[in-house]
């Protein structure tokens, strides 16, 4: 099978380099049916590379340790759930992941404009087929998906136990369709600059993919903050961390794209901005994909110092170089047919809001890259902190919320006083009736967090204004009771309404953020049951401690299986797993908490933390079945208004615990680590007999729930927004129809 | 003044606030950011009230917990034990695969002899078990 993979990416190069020739040539003798034979090339590489990727996907399902793959980053303990998804945490893996999306995606992009602008289409069929290339020669010469070794290894490593969290499945696959996607847009970019047909057909092309790549950049980014607080036990969800950054740029000038775009088709003004907008948001795109996979900077998801780091900066300084000589030269065809009437207008708004996150870009992308830009000039390395992100990026953020609520109601072209006094006197009282009801109310001070809560308020009274002036309007025309009205205007216009509700959604969001930074309660300190510790208003209390041992998966089909259960069992205080979390945990050693407050009791939360087997060898026979890297499982009560959140780190080095180790490593043999579980499972009894004092990290945070609730929002609105209108849908059946009246007409 | 030369003073304006903007972001950056430094070079380099990036590997039977704080050492991670150890008290948010012998990077400022971690910025890379073959093995194969 392992050969079967590499003969596929054999030939899905091959296909690569006659798509490229193809298309050109197609398109440079006006010869249009080898372009059409290159974008079938499209096709071919995204069925060629499918077959592989089910390869791969076959061999972690099957165990088939011969691939160094499988062997690296998966084994016969690691649950089924996760074992498909160990396919994307290797290199190699996550590579090919990558080129099949891709391929995907491009074929998508490259069927539905099948019948438009051939000229542009041929010339991002290169351009895509060009980055599949890179990607496929990557596999090919550096990281191998298909390596083998011989002889095969009876057990491989496993999935690193960070990585066991439910959103594994889904998130990589949506960072990386969300990477994938930009890079439509900058071929087609490209191909139109290179095509010189820089009209508003390219535009109107890329627009939905565009979308698409910002949708499922989101989802992803969001789904990492989710696993950063609720898998990692620090307890937050963004830390300026390398890899964070990089999904978030393109996303950054992907949505300043999105508000851009807008004027473009309106005004016909920005061009060069937009296509700049497009060009820069696939080059970071890649440099997301380079900096996550070649280890250059420091980050907690350092995925391991590679060689790739070369081969991508010549593609990354090919893209900048390509993209800045295709604007310059291509300049005069740019040229813009309106000019901004007014600063006070909804041009400018925009305008305002692409400036914004263009100067977040600038922020993050420079304290991101720092440390090499550092080393670069100084010859020292050197890295800037959250809180030298915080300082820029805190008001930059306030400034853009805020724009999302002037934006969508301000007049185009000149707003007049009576105009803005019309749309603007509800948002500003309902902000400022927010600023009296906070202070009112004795919430401490804290200027940010309270001009980001008066912030969303501005913006929700501005959109639900529009809203209700909308559905009254068709209300009294259509003679539609209300509601009908608000479900009618939505679907007329889906892209306005479903922009609005992504504005609402970006607002709740930032409010659950403000809130939860800086009225958040921390503490973090050693406890022995029955002590108790304050977090806010909560008291939490250390009741007991728990311990589960996990023998193996099917620890009960077999005879030797049941008796060693029976045994463990036996011991006092000791569960038989499975592990809470259920990722497979050889031991997990946990804690009844019992938080109150105000002497009433609130929630009972168990936090565990998991130890995982290592494979190797000098830890010992019973050292190795836990000596692999501990994971928290967090426990969090959450809630609308707050979150408590709760980490254990159990000391299992005290002189007792160690001596049990120690004992079972002399005696009992490596080779059973059936035996080795009773040591393991004697170990817990006597931890749960006197539990040392743990390590706890304990948490409330208020209105956490908001920032997931804020991106649920989020993600409605764009569904609302993506979703095809059907006024296209009776578009297409007129204009059928239309063609076959004239039709009739012809041969009347 | 004609529009045209209102535009170019408009756009020079717009320009030289972007500029100054940015001027001020770079410097900030270099005055606010941490050195990273192996532990012989902060031995040797440290001054007090400055912080600094450190980055070596937990020195074995260095670990202590005092309260709150936790004490280790940080060797370089070429020499090992043999070569220079920076006592560290730390306190805040240990991640999980902190362990001794593990590589660390924790930022920290030198008060009298001792170094004080930063609260919460220590970082524990990807144990070796985790970490991808070397690029030599890797490329050979």
């Amino acid at each position: 099978m392992a050969l079967l993979g590499r003969i596929c990416l054999l030939l899905a190069l091959a296909v690569c380099a006659y798509g490229i020739g193809a298309s050109i040539y197609g398109v440079r003798t006006g010869r249009w049916e080898w372009a059409v034979s290159g974008r079938r090339s499209v096709y071919a590489l995204a069925g060629i590379l499918t077959v592989g990727f089910v390869i791969l996907e076959v061999a972690f399902l099957r165990d088939d340790f011969a691939f160094n793959a499988v062997a690296d980053t998966s084994s016969r303990t690691t649950p089924t759930f996760y074992k498909a998804a160990a396919v994307w945490s290797s290199q190699e893996g996550s590579l090919l992941l990558w080129a099949w999306l891709m391929s995907l995606w491009s074929s998508l992009a490259l069927f539905l404009t099948r019948r438009r602008i051939r000229d542009v289409a041929a010339y991002a069929t290169a351009i895509m087929l060009g980055f599949g290339g890179f990607f496929i020669s990557l596999m090919v010469f550096y990281a191998q998906p298909f390596a083998t070794t011989s002889p095969t290894p009876s057990e491989g490593v496993g999935l690193d136990p960070l990585l066991r969290f439910p959103t594994m499945m889904i998130h990589p696959p949506m960072l990386y369709s969300g990477y994938t996607l930009c890079t439509i847009p900058l071929a087609f970019g490209m191909g139109a600059l290179l095509a010189r047909r820089v009209d508003a057909e390219w535009i109107r092309v890329i627009r939905r993919f565009a979308f698409g790549a910002w949708f499922f950049l989101g989802i992803g980014i969001l789904l990492g903050a989710r696993w950063s607080y609720s898998e990692l036990g620090w307890g937050g969800y963004w830390g300026w961390d390398a890899v964070e950054n990089a999904a978030l740029l393109p996303w950054l000038t992907g949505t300043a794209f999105l508000h851009s775009l807008m004027i473009q088709e309106k005004r016909g003004m920005l061009k060069v901005w937009n296509v700049s907008l497009v060009l820069a948001t696939g080059t970071l795109a890649i440099m997301g994909t380079f900096l996550v996979r070649s280890g250059v900077l420091n980050s907690i998801h350092a995925f391991g110092g590679q060689t790739l780091g070369v081969p991508f900066v010549v593609l990354i300084a090919v893209l900048i170089a390509g993209s800045i000589y295709l604007v310059i030269t291509r300049r005069e065809m740019l040229h813009t047919e309106h000019r901004i009437d007014s600063l006070l207008s909804r041009e400018a708004a925009f305008l305002a809001n692409n400036l914004v996150l263009v100067a977040l870009v600038f922020v993050i992308l420079w304290g991101t890259y720092f440390p090499l830009i550092s080393e670069a000039l100084t010859g020292q390395e050197a890295s800037v902190g959250p809180p030298w992100f915080d300082r820029y990026t805190v008001p930059l953020a306030l400034i853009l919320v805020l724009l999302s609520g002037i934006g969508p109601v301000i007049a185009w072209r000149r707003a007049t006083l009576a105009n803005a006094r019309r749309n603007f006197l509800v948002p500003i009282g309902l902000a400022l009736a927010t600023l009296v009801v906070l202070l009112a109310a004795g919430v401490p001070v804290k200027p940010f967090a309270l001009a980001m809560f008066c912030c969303a308020a501005f913006v929700f009274g501005s959109i639900s204004q529009e809203f209700f002036r909308g559905m009254r309007a068709r209300s009294a025309m259509a003679g539609e009771a209300p509601p009908t009205a608000l479900v009618a205007l939505v679907r007329r216009n889906r892209r306005r309404y479903g922009g609005y509700i992504v504005h609402i959604g970006i607002a709740v969001l930032f409010v659950g953020v403000a809130a939860s930074t800086s009225f958040q309660h921390e503490s973090e300190l050693g406890l022995s049951p029955g002590q108790s510790s304050r977090v806010g208003a909560y008291t939490i209390k250390y009741v007991r401690s728990t311990a589960s041992v996990t023998p193996d998966y099917d620890s009960s089909s077999t005879q030797g299986g049941r008796e060693l259960s029976a045994i463990i069992r036996a011991e006092p205080g000791v569960t038989l797993g499975p592990d809470t979390a259920r990722t497979g945990a050889t031991l997990s050693l946990g804690a009844v908490l019992d938080v109150s407050k105000h002497g009433r009791h609130v929630t009972t939360l168990y936090p565990s933390e998991g130890f995982y087997a290592s494979e190797e060898p000098t830890q010992g026979s019973v050292g190795h079945l836990i000596g692999g890297q501990p994971v928290s499982h967090v426990a969090i009560d959450a809630g609308v208004t707050r979150d408590v959140w709760t980490a254990i780190a159990p000391n299992i080095e005290t002189p007792q615990l160690k001596r049990i180790v120690t004992l079972g490593n002399r005696t009992l043999p490596y080779a059973h680590p059936g035996e080795g579980m009773v040591a393991i499972a004697a170990l817990a009894a006597a931890y749960m007999k006197s539990p040392p004092q743990a390590q706890f990290h304990l948490i409330a945070s208020p209105l956490v729930m908001w920032i997931w609730i804020g991106g649920l929002i989020v993600v409605g609105g764009a569904l609302i927004a993506i979703w095809p209108a059907p006024s296209v849908v009776r578009h297409r059946v007129r204009a059928r129809s239309r063609a076959r009246a004239e039709q009739g007409l012809a041969s009347a | 003044m004609n529009p045209a030369r209102k535009r170019t003073v408009r756009l020079v304006v717009a320009l030289s606030v972007a500029v100054v903007l940015a001027s001020a972001l770079i410097y900030t950056s270099f005055s606010a950011a941490s050195p990273a430094l192996t532990p012989s070079q902060l031995v040797h380099e440290a001054q007090p009230g400055r912080s600094y990036e450190l980055t070596g590997t937990v020195l074995a039977h260095s670990v202590s917990r005092d309260g709150d704080v936790l004490n280790f050492s940080v060797a370089d991670r070429a020499t090992g034990a043999t070569g220079a150890a920076v006592p560290v008290a730390y306190t805040g948010t240990v991640p999980d695969p902190f362990k001794e012998g593990r590589e660390v990077i924790v930022t920290v400022e030198k008060q009298g002899g001792e170094y004080v971690g930063e609260r919460n910025s220590l970082i524990t890379k990807c144990p070796s078990k985790y970490k991808e073959t070397p690029a030599s093995e890797k490329q050979s194969s």
